[in-house]
């Protein structure tokens, strides 16, 4: 365990995703199975290999008013909601709605997007061919820019201790996680908005990462197409959404009677040093990070009873991933470990990941149940750990921990270590 | 195209100040000042002045921009300007 004794613990959830436009409605889809991916119905979307997504259930445009999202990327504005409902879910004073208030120098932010604002750059391209610079938004840049999203948190809630955006593609929001973790244990600040948010469903996305033949094709069936640990599985889906947890230091939490979700024990980091895109086969990499991550958070193997898999439905990432746990808990603790891949439901997030499959990590601990990874109809024989399919699995009572993995393009690898409140 | 009324393009650019950022056309009126009555940024000036100029048909260029604190202002100059053309 790191020498600083500062616990940080997990005190307000807000999320919108392709299962639902907050947290109870993302978890109750999560614990019924139900998948968030459906066709693609734009213009031209023949011309594309992969014609479906998992997309938003609620637009912003339902909870926003239009004139903030003109100058708002759909990145920012998600981010913006799911912060929103974390900060109220924490028991914060907001505008006219009373609750606890935070010394605004003891406030920080770390909220990650791994691409940034992909509609607004493509768009803003074709106002300005079309009709000119003098018609190009003049909001366009902090719309565009990948640090958007935790200025605007920032401003929204008057965090002065920093205000920060890590990116590292997928593992963008699990590192926004661990340098929260940091801020809190390192004295800058009591609490941390931290997390991610994704929102780049666009043609050239989707024509980019077929290209790279790193998508599911099944367009015939798009709700069975994420099926992460099936012996079928041909790719990822394509995600949007965010999440946001509320970070606080367990002496503020307790100082004001906050409700405690869970504690956010430590975080692992490590790089592949191998390949841009492929992740290391071995899955050396990945289970330095998830030894990292036990060591910063004082945990044995033996502690984990469940891992939040980052298992997208690659071929070749889902198995790399197990043997890295393997690696990383030894080959006894890792069979007594229950894996899950929520991806089979919400799509890849991409740099929103992180920070969605934290915060379910954070609601199976505390709910003491694992939600099953759905599509699975013919497990791959590469498979020889405890993977939750079928129905959600009850977890034991009492003093339990668990991991989150979040891997990223760039040989990025994240492992973030949760520990229930008692 | 007939110059515009003062209330014309009092109605008009009030529609615009009300996409814009939100606040309601029946709030901008002519001796509001955009950035101390308003609380209306320099982003969105430029926002509202490309706007104002695709609705009326008159240039407004940065110099001038600066000069137009108030609504009235606007009005000013855009009549004046729709004058200066059909005279």
């Amino acid at each position: 365990m790191s020498d600083n004794q500062t616990t940080v613990v997990v005190t307000g959830l807000g999320a919108t995703t392709p299962l639902g436009g907050d947290v109870p409605s993302t978890w109750s889809a999560l614990l019924a199975g139900r998948s968030g991916v459906r066709p693609l119905d734009w213009e031209g979307i023949e011309e594309l290999p992969v014609r479906f997504a998992a997309q938003l259930t609620v637009e912003p445009s339902e909870v926003m008013p239009k004139h903030k999202l003109r100058r708002l990327d759909r990145n920012e504005a998600i981010a913006l909601i799911a912060a929103h409902e974390a900060w109220e879910d924490a028991g914060y004073a907001f505008g006219d709605r009373d609750g606890h208030t935070v010394d605004g120098d003891r406030l920080g932010v770390v909220i990650s997007s791994g691409i940034g604002g992909l509609h607004t750059a493509l768009n803003s391209y074709d106002v300005y061919r079309e009709r000119g610079w003098q018609r190009v938004s003049p909001f366009t840049v902090p719309m565009l820019m990948p640090n958007g999203a935790s200025g605007l948190v920032g401003i929204e809630f008057g965090a002065m201790a920093g205000s920060h955006a890590l990116v590292s593609a997928c593992a963008s929001s699990a590192e926004a996680i661990g340098y929260a973790i940091d801020m809190i244990r390192s004295g800058r600040a009591d609490v941390v908005i931290a997390g991610g948010t994704e929102a780049c469903i666009h043609p050239l996305q989707l024509a980019a990462f077929a290209s790279m033949r790193a998508l599911s094709t099944r367009n015939d069936e798009p709700t069975r197409a994420s099926r992460p640990y099936d012996k079928n599985r041909d790719g990822f889906v394509l995600g949007e959404g965010a999440a946001v947890l509320i970070l606080e230091s367990e002496e503020h939490a307790r100082a004001r009677g906050a409700r405690i979700h869970a504690i956010a024990a430590g975080c692992g980091y490590s790089g592949d040093a191998h390949d841009i895109v492929q992740p290391d086969p071995t899955g050396s990499g990945a289970a330095k990070a998830m030894r990292r991550a036990l060591a910063d958070a004082g945990l044995r193997p033996e502690d984990i009873q469940h891992i939040n898999a980052h298992g997208t439905s690659t071929p070749q990432g889902d198995v790399a991933e197990l043997a890295a746990i393997k690696g990383a808990l030894g080959e006894e603790a890792a069979r007594q470990v229950c894996i899950t891949a929520p991806k089979s439901m919400t799509g890849h997030l991409l740099g929103g990941a992180g920070a969605l499959e934290s915060l379910i990590t954070v609601l199976t601990l505390r709910e003491g149940v694992v939600p099953a990874t759905i599509n699975i109809d013919d497990l791959d024989d590469a498979v020889d750990l405890d993977i939750v399919r079928g129905e959600p699995r009850k977890l034991p009572d009492g003093p339990i921990a668990a991991l989150n993995n979040s891997f990223g393009f760039g040989g990025h690898n994240v492992a973030v270590a949760f520990r229930r409140a008692l | 195209m007939p110059a515009a009324t003062e209330q014309e393009i009092l109605t008009g650019l009030s529609e615009i100040v009300e996409e814009t950022v939100g606040i309601p056309a029946a709030e901008v009126t002519p001796e509001k000042s955009f950035v101390d009555d308003l609380d209306i940024d320099s982003l969105s000036m430029v926002e509202i002045a490309v706007a104002a100029q695709d609705k009326f048909g008159v240039e407004i260029p940065d110099d001038e921009l600066r000069n137009l604190k108030t609504v009235q202002d606007v009005i000013n100059y855009v009549q004046g300007l729709a004058g200066a053309s059909k005279a």
